[in-house]
């Protein structure tokens, strides 16, 4: 059709390719220091979980009696011996798996939940009542009880404990998913993919789920920091690792006897669940100013 | 340009008989319905093959409801839509696909109407995947060709919408519009968002895809200078209310009702002459929820009395095709202005 106007390629409608959205997120977010910093420590302390048996120095769960509670600095142990004689050091190295793999569980399942029950109530207004209410209830538990009480039914152990943090977490996150599903469902581009007669599932799959990504990753970092500290908190209570497992809550639980004597014992694991908790809680934060300065989650 | 059957008449393509759309106002503890918006109140009108039928108003007068009314996007209240003979609005949403298929829609906001994660290429695909069962490779090769047809070109195809101006994804809307070969589409303020080189354009390559494929558009438009260029019958909306129905040359030039008069007198016109008697209406839309008693348009009307705010003035033909909803249809309204 040779009486078809060609569509002028303006020049400054077309931006450069390489240019995309989660490059510019990603390059937002090494401008700020604090949240580079945290991904520093974050990308450390996977490497540290993925190399453990190269890292550590010893078994971590091998006791030596002949050298127990040696202090920080110790010749063949630099972080010390526990009353054990266990390597500080090694428990460290293997006890980070355990968090982050926790912690990584937990947050997938929560978020498998979370993100049906807001897509669901936010697309479906019949649902929304329901599921919203239902949310409700779980957020009327104090966390840590109703991770408790979970793990009380379910008997402890470390899957418990992720799955127990899971159902703590869906809540939130469906709250979160169901607010943006809500702004985005009137969009115009929902609208047209209604109009050529698309499937409620394919429009909330293919078209509102990858629009509302931004706040779910937020999200996402940040619960991680929550689940590192709540696995720790439910072991030092006894309910999750069970010993010998190096497991950082646990290390604390058992050093606090020996607070006076070898106070390494608790202050080491303790600074290795902060720095976490701290670096995940930056990186989300600055996620959050990178992704929209103006996104409130 | 319009399709006559053996009897020299046209053959109706779409038949919309009182259809009235109503919003809720919920309020009060329980959140009950207290009362209504009548978006869209008894609008009838036929549509035929191969034609364009403009639909004016100004904002918020029901245009774009009672295009989403016909495709079913909103729910009616009341009324019926018959599509080739079929009624389509009661119909379940299987059977609705097959109609789907047929009606498309134009959206208003090029920038608004494409899904900013997905890259153009297989946002038009994606209808085909709905709708047929093609290969990847056959849907690649059809959204190409279609592409070209819109005036894009092939390497826009890994693009995502950000990377295109107004007009570039205004032509995609258009090409995921007739993808499925339509009969029937609607603009829904297709060109608006546009500048007028580009609205030319768009406008250019709407009717040359009328022409070979024999669409039927419903324009739906506040600019009348558009709806004049590219429609054959007009509709006048005011208040989810038609008050005029004519064609396009005796619309303009014998204006009926005096809504239909002052419309007329706002375009804007490059002239030398002398100031031109223009009208210029008093007031407001009135609240939709709560519209005037007898003609909805007697609170503006120059010329309205005391029956106009009694009775609702009777929709009747006042020539060919041409209709008009006012008890002093004709009048004119510029002597009463000075």
């Amino acid at each position: 059709m040779p009486e078809v106007v060609q569509a002028t390629n303006s020049p400054i409608a077309v931006t450069p390719k390489k240019d995309n959205e989660w490059l510019l997120i990603i390059k937002r977010l090494l401008r700020n220091k604090l949240a580079f910093l945290g991904l520093i420590i974050i990308i450390l302390q996977i490497a540290m979980a993925l190399l453990a048996p190269i890292i550590a120095t010893h078994d971590p769960v091998k006791q030596d009696l002949s050298a127990s509670e040696l202090p920080v600095f110790s010749e063949d142990h630099w972080l010390g011996t526990d009353n054990y004689g266990r390597d500080v050091w090694s428990r460290i190295v293997y006890g980070s798996q355990i968090s982050l793999l926790v912690g990584i569980v937990a947050v997938v399942l929560g978020l498998l939940g979370g993100v049906t029950l807001g897509l669901l109530g936010g697309y479906y207004k019949k649902l929304d009542g329901i599921i919203m209410r239902f949310v409700d209830l779980l957020f009327s538990f104090p966390g840590i009880l109703l991770a408790m009480l979970i793990i009380a039914v379910l008997g402890t152990s470390l899957v418990n404990v992720a799955i127990a943090i899971s159902i703590w977490s869906i809540p939130s996150c469906a709250r979160i998913v169901r607010g943006s599903v809500l702004s985005i469902k009137e969009k115009e581009y929902i609208m047209a993919m209604k109009s050529v007669g698309a499937s409620d599932l394919r429009i909330m799959i293919k078209h509102i789920l990858p629009n509302c990504f931004a706040p779910i990753i937020v999200f996402a970092t940040m619960r991680m920091a929550t689940a590192i500290l709540s696995t720790a908190a439910l072991s030092y209570l006894g309910l999750g690792a069970q010993p010998p497992t190096p497991e950082w809550g646990s290390m604390i639980s058992q050093g606090q006897a020996f607070m006076w004597s070898s106070p390494h014992l608790t202050i080491v694991p303790g600074i290795a669940i902060m720095l976490t908790v701290f670096a995940f809680n930056v990186l989300g934060d600055g996620l959050r100013d990178a992704i929209d300065p103006n996104m409130n989650v | 340009m319009n399709v006559a059957d053996d009897n020299g008449r046209r053959k109706t393509l779409l038949e919309i008989n009182q259809l009235k759309k109503y919003y809720p106002i919920k309020g009060g503890l329980l959140q009950r319905v207290q009362s209504h918006v009548k978006a869209v109140e008894n609008v009838s009108f036929k549509l035929y093959e191969g034609e364009s039928l403009g639909v004016v108003g100004e904002s918020g007068c029901g245009k774009s409801t009672l295009g989403k009314a016909i495709l079913g996007l909103e729910e009616l209240t009341a009324g019926t839509v018959k599509f080739k003979e079929t009624e389509i609005q009661s119909l379940r949403k299987k059977e609705k696909l097959k109609f789907v298929k047929e009606m498309q829609m134009i959206f208003q906001d090029p920038f608004a109407s494409l899904n900013p994660r997905q890259k153009i290429g297989p946002a038009i695909a994606e209808v085909f995947s709905i709708h047929t069962s093609m290969s990847s490779k056959e849907k690649k090769l059809a959204v190409l060709d279609l592409l070209k047809e819109v005036g894009l070109k092939e390497e826009h195809y890994d693009r995502f919408p950000h990377e295109f101006s107004g007009g570039q994804r205004q032509r995609i809307g258009i090409a995921r519009a007739i993808c499925l070969n339509p009969s029937f589409i609607i603009c829904d303020e297709a060109v608006s968002a546009l500048d007028v080189s580009v609205q030319a354009q768009v406008l250019k390559l709407l009717k040359t895809l009328q022409q070979k494929y024999q669409l039927s558009y419903m324009f739906i438009s506040h600019d009348l200078g558009v709806v004049r260029y590219f429609c054959d019958r007009v509709l006048v909306m005011y208040l989810g209310n038609t008050v005029e129905e004519g064609k396009v040359e005796d619309l303009y030039n014998a204006p009926l009702h005096p809504y239909t008069q002052a419309l007329l007198s706002a375009i804007p016109r490059p002239s030398i002459e002398k100031k031109r008697n223009r009208i210029r209406l008093q007031g407001d839309l009135p609240n939709p929820a709560d519209p005037p008693s007898g003609c909805p348009f007697h609170t503006r009307c120059p010329i309205a009395r005391t029956q106009c705010m009694e009775e609702k003035p009777q929709w009747r033909e006042y020539g060919e095709e041409h209709y008009a909803a006012c008890h002093f249809a004709g009048e004119s309204i510029f002597k009463e202005a000075k």
